[in-house]
């Protein structure tokens, strides 16, 4: 299943809604907006001819300097023809809401959370989507880079240790 | 001749008649206690295979009486923290020092349990005695078997001085509520 092959599909399907492909990486990538992304991903499931059946990873990406600033990413796997797909959306900082895909994919339950818990982005639709790796009382998302290097808010740091 | 391969422990001061040695309590209990202590390895990263190595054949922590690792903190006297405790953690370790039974004594192995060592974070507890009283501490990322050999003589040290009435005292009391621990 070569590039031109998946590009053409998507864009048959969805005709104005796959805002950029670039093939200048090592698989497919695909950038799509946030409110398609449920059809999309089914689409790619479902569809027999692509049959992305399964979730590599989902992750989380912000991007301080971008317009939509919050990035979901999403690699996905065909089995019978060896072909992996990146699908990327962005979403902005003040709203980062996205449509869960844990319906398709059980394994997007815990990868749902964890990006939840690093990056504060919410998925609609989840069955359980509260904090996973960090402790409950974590008042912000670690991972959003609006912190510089050092957190200057933490209170549990012992500057005495660091010379300061 | 070669050196014998072991060394003899001295008795404490007392009065020594034939048949008959008279000291004081809890010096005796004191020496009995040290040279069987039981420890709860509480092994969470590389300082816990540090800590494997010194449990081997070759620096044998089983010499000074440590032979019987516990793994239930209801049996130990020396709860081990070897490695980086998260925060997520944290409450965990309290409640394992919470069912010692007295007397114990806490140990921090490695720079992570003594401060939070080189992982200055927003996930990892800055060091255990945020959270359980701690006796001593070997620095070290990871502290070789010598060092934890030595911190585990220190607490020989302390096992061996300490009164009995400690842990009866107003003293301990204040340190335990002042970690939360009732």
């Amino acid at each position: 299943m070569d590039n031109d092959f998946i590009t053409g599909k998507l864009k048959t399907r969805f005709i104005d809604d796959i805002l950029l492909v670039d093939e200048s990486s090592d698989m497919l990538t695909v950038v799509v907006p946030g409110k398609v992304i449920h059809e999309v991903i089914r689409f790619l499931k479902e569809n027999e001819s692509l049959g992305f059946t399964f979730l590599t990873t989902l992750c989380g990406i912000h991007y301080p300097d971008q317009e939509l600033q919050l990035g979901v990413v999403y690699h996905l796997h065909c089995f019978s023809s060896n072909t992996h797909i990146r699908i990327k959306t962005f979403l902005p900082l003040e709203n980062p809401l996205i449509s869960t895909i844990s319906d398709l994919f059980s394994a997007a339950n815990w990868m749902e959370r964890e990006t939840y818990d690093f990056f504060g982005i919410i998925f609609e639709g989840h069955p359980n989507l509260k904090r996973i790796l960090n402790v409950e009382y974590l008042d912000y998302f670690p991972m959003r880079k609006e912190y510089p290097l050092e957190d200057p808010t933490r209170e549990d740091k012992d500057d005495s240790f660091f010379g300061r | 001749m070669k050196a014998p391969n072991y060394i003899k422990v001295d008795p404490p001061e007392g009065y020594t008649s034939p048949g008959i040695f008279a000291t004081s309590f809890d010096k005796v209990v004191g020496l009995a206690r040290k040279n069987s202590i039981w420890p709860l390895p509480f092994a969470t990263s590389c300082c816990g295979i540090e800590f494997m190595a010194t449990m081997g054949a070759h620096y044998d922590l089983g010499r000074f009486g440590a032979e019987r690792l516990s793994f239930s903190p209801r049996q130990a006297d020396l709860l081990m923290v070897m490695g980086t405790i998260a925060k997520k953690m944290a409450p965990v370790v309290q409640q394992v020092y919470i069912q010692m039974a007295e007397p114990r004594w806490v140990i921090a192995v490695g720079a992570c349990a003594a401060s939070g060592g080189i992982f200055d974070t927003y996930s990892v507890l800055q060091g255990i005695d945020r959270i359980v009283p701690v006796d001593v501490y070997v620095p070290g990322c990871p502290p070789r078997p010598e060092q934890i050999i030595d911190g585990f003589i220190k607490v020989q040290e302390l096992v061996g001085k300490e009164s009995l009435r400690r842990r009866y005292s107003k003293e301990y009391k204040d340190l335990l509520e002042s970690y939360g621990i009732k």
